[in-house]
């Protein structure tokens, strides 16, 4: 699927499936289902980083959930190092999520009021039965590690630090545990510009130094493209395209990515709008156009995208896109 | 009472050391007014109560039938004395008492079913959720009067049983407040990112739900207390609660009730005393509120 050098991938997701159910009704019943992540594959290498994006509600926060077990698939298999995630036993587990830590999107519901910053990132450590006074000095050097001077800010409380400060705590809380993957779900949305730059440096040395691994999910193509090695392009629950960044940046296949980098504001005066933006909003996932999702606002749609979904499909080296308009390896880029 | 500003070295101090939460709390309580006068005539009537048997010039059960219905400053009776001729004054101290162990002991009762409850069922969700709360709402149902009248009624007069029908007023009521307060907290980020820490539901619910639970519930609590000093002694007046001659201010309220007519402040009294106590426990409660508000 991707790089083959010889090593093996760090993290394999094979056809994850998560549909929730929407119940109504006095007897909550179930009357529809939201196809939220619907047979998504891919493999992530150990130091790359992967970037997964999309519009809000294409799947990716559950996606991240499911890769970490924080909700069970439906179907599909993730495998960490080899070992089936899925099928791990509790013990295992939690030996498991030491190696895989999540950063969350909203700085602001991801810490506890209560606690002082020190301990919300202790008590990570504390679970896994580190003694209390080692947790907190270990706590206190990874804060510092991220900006934060703990002999500033290690006794305070979430609400009196900025946005910016938060992810930063966010961040030390994950990797306290000296994981070795770190997946992060839109870890700098909800900052500032000039903050988002700060943390994404910030994640960028972190990454180098701890030889870690990224699975960066984000609705910005800017920031995926600072970041990303590989990247993964998702509509409704669906993979749609899959590169390296340059790949897709130099030359997006699917009318998806195409307009997703017409739309990202950019600097370059050459690259603004050259294709129109997209039009409206994406389809209800509830219930999903038949055949290729993206049939309902593509400006190349045929008839045969109503009838089937198409496969990912070959068409670089490193590059596969699920589009009927690549299906002969002559066609022309539109 | 003085009001203190903070010196400069103060505001120094408290910039580099930062408050605990419960610190921040009292800060705050000891800095509204409102609150410090409720707080002081709670004091007061606590202690009053409890002092109850050194503070009463006479026995509260000790009557004169000579001396009924003698008005306040009556000679050696301060507040008079009721229709058998018993010292007012000792009543009050005395039936404070009483009131308070009644009124208090359910909503603690409540509180601590309650929370648990509530807990569960927020926490665990399906099944569980709908068990616990659907048998609440059951109770739910009943104006809060009623349910105490209708169970008082049936196990019968006397302390125990006024606490056991004001208790199963209170539980259900909290476990709602719990419930909702769990299942709100239950979904933010901080509780997903202790489960990929790999923390386990024990651990999860002692140091992050219920930390960020208790305060909530514990406000909803306190505003009870006075519904609850009310219950109380409503039970006592239609003689379902508290049995004579014991001192109880809705007792009191009941056998001087006739008296009305013949003088018309002692009989007035313990409904003050109730009126006073539920108000300080409201406004009480008002300030915790306020005070537990976390603030950016």
């Amino acid at each position: 699927m991707s790089t083959a050098n010889g090593t093996p991938p760090l993290l394999e997701v094979l056809r994850l499936r998560k549909h929730f159910p929407l119940r109504g009704g006095v007897l909550q019943r179930i009357h529809a289902w939201v196809r939220a992540v619907d047979d998504v594959s891919f493999d992530v290498y150990p130091a790359e980083t992967l970037g997964i994006v999309g519009e809000s509600g294409c799947g990716k926060s559950t996606l991240a959930r499911l890769i970490l077990r924080l909700i069970e698939p439906d179907a599909g298999t993730v495998r960490f190092a080899g070992e089936d995630v899925r099928g791990a036993s509790p013990p295992r587990m939690k030996r498991l999520r030491r190696d895989m830590q999540l950063v969350f999107q909203d700085p602001y519901a991801s810490l506890n009021p209560r606690l002082t910053i020190e301990d919300a990132v202790a008590f990570s450590l504390l679970v896994h039965g580190t003694p209390r006074v080692e947790a907190r000095e270990r706590a206190r050097a990874m804060l510092g590690r991220v900006g934060l001077d703990p002999r500033l800010y290690g006794r305070r409380y979430a609400h009196e630090l900025s946005g910016g400060q938060r992810q930063r705590v966010n961040i030390a809380r994950a990797l306290v545990l000296d994981p070795r993957l770190l997946v992060l779900d839109e870890p700098v949305s909800a900052l500032d510009k000039s903050v988002q730059a700060q943390v994404l440096n910030l994640l960028q040395e972190l990454k180098a130094e701890r030889a870690l691994t990224y699975v960066f999910i984000s609705h910005d193509l800017n920031v995926i493209e600072y970041v990303s090695g590989r990247v993964l392009v998702m509509y409704l629950g669906e993979v749609v395209e899959t590169g390296t960044a340059d790949a897709l940046a130099r030359s997006p296949k699917h009318p998806y990515t195409q307009a997703l980098f017409a739309s990202a504001p950019s600097l370059d005066p050459d690259r603004r709008m050259e294709r129109p933006p997209l039009a409206g909003d994406p389809p209800n996932p509830i219930d999903p156009p038949s055949g290729c999702r993206f049939r309902t606002r593509c400006a190349f749609a045929m008839p045969r995208c109503a009838e089937a979904p198409p496969a990912l499909r070959q068409v670089g080296a490193t590059h596969e896109v699920a589009c009927y308009l690549y299906e002969a390896e002559a066609a022309v880029a539109p | 009472m003085a009001i203190t500003t903070a010196r400069p070295d103060e505001l120094a101090a408290r910039v580099t050391a930062p408050m605990s939460y419960w610190r921040t709390v009292a800060w705050r309580l000891a800095r509204d007014p409102a609150t410090l006068v409720a707080g002081a005539v709670l004091v007061l009537i606590v202690l009053s109560a409890v002092l109850a048997p050194w503070l009463a010039p006479y026995d509260p059960n000790a009557g004169s039938i000579r001396l009924r219905l003698a008005p306040v400053g009556a000679p050696a009776h301060l507040l008079g004395t009721d229709e058998q001729g018993r010292d007012m004054l000792s009543r009050l101290l005395w039936g404070g008492r009483m009131t308070l162990v009644a009124a208090l002991t359910p909503v603690v009762i409540g509180f601590v079913l309650g929370t648990g409850l509530g807990v569960l069922a927020g926490y665990v969700g399906g099944l569980t959720n709908t068990l616990v709360m659907r048998t609440m709402d059951i109770f739910y149902a009943f104006p809060a009067v009623l349910l105490a009248i209708a169970i008082s009624g049936a196990l019968g007069p006397g302390l125990p049983n006024t606490l056991i029908s004001l208790s199963i007023v209170f539980v259900p009521r909290v476990v709602r407040v719990a419930e909702s307060a769990t299942v709100q907290v239950k979904s933010l980020e901080y509780i997903a990112a202790a489960r990929a820490s790999g923390a386990g539901v024990r651990a999860i619910v002692r140091h992050h739900l219920l930390a960020n639970v208790l305060g909530p519930i514990l406000v909803f609590a306190s505003t009870q207390v006075s519904l609850s000093i009310i219950l109380a002694a409503g039970l006592s007046f239609l003689g379902l609660g508290v049995t004579p001659p014991a001192a109880e201010w809705g007792l009191m309220l009941n056998t001087l009730r006739q008296s009305i007519y013949v003088n018309a402040v002692v009989p007035a009294l313990p409904g003050l005393a109730i009126f006073v106590t539920s108000m300080a426990f409201n406004l009480l409660s008002d300030g915790l509120r306020d005070a537990m508000e976390i603030r950016a």
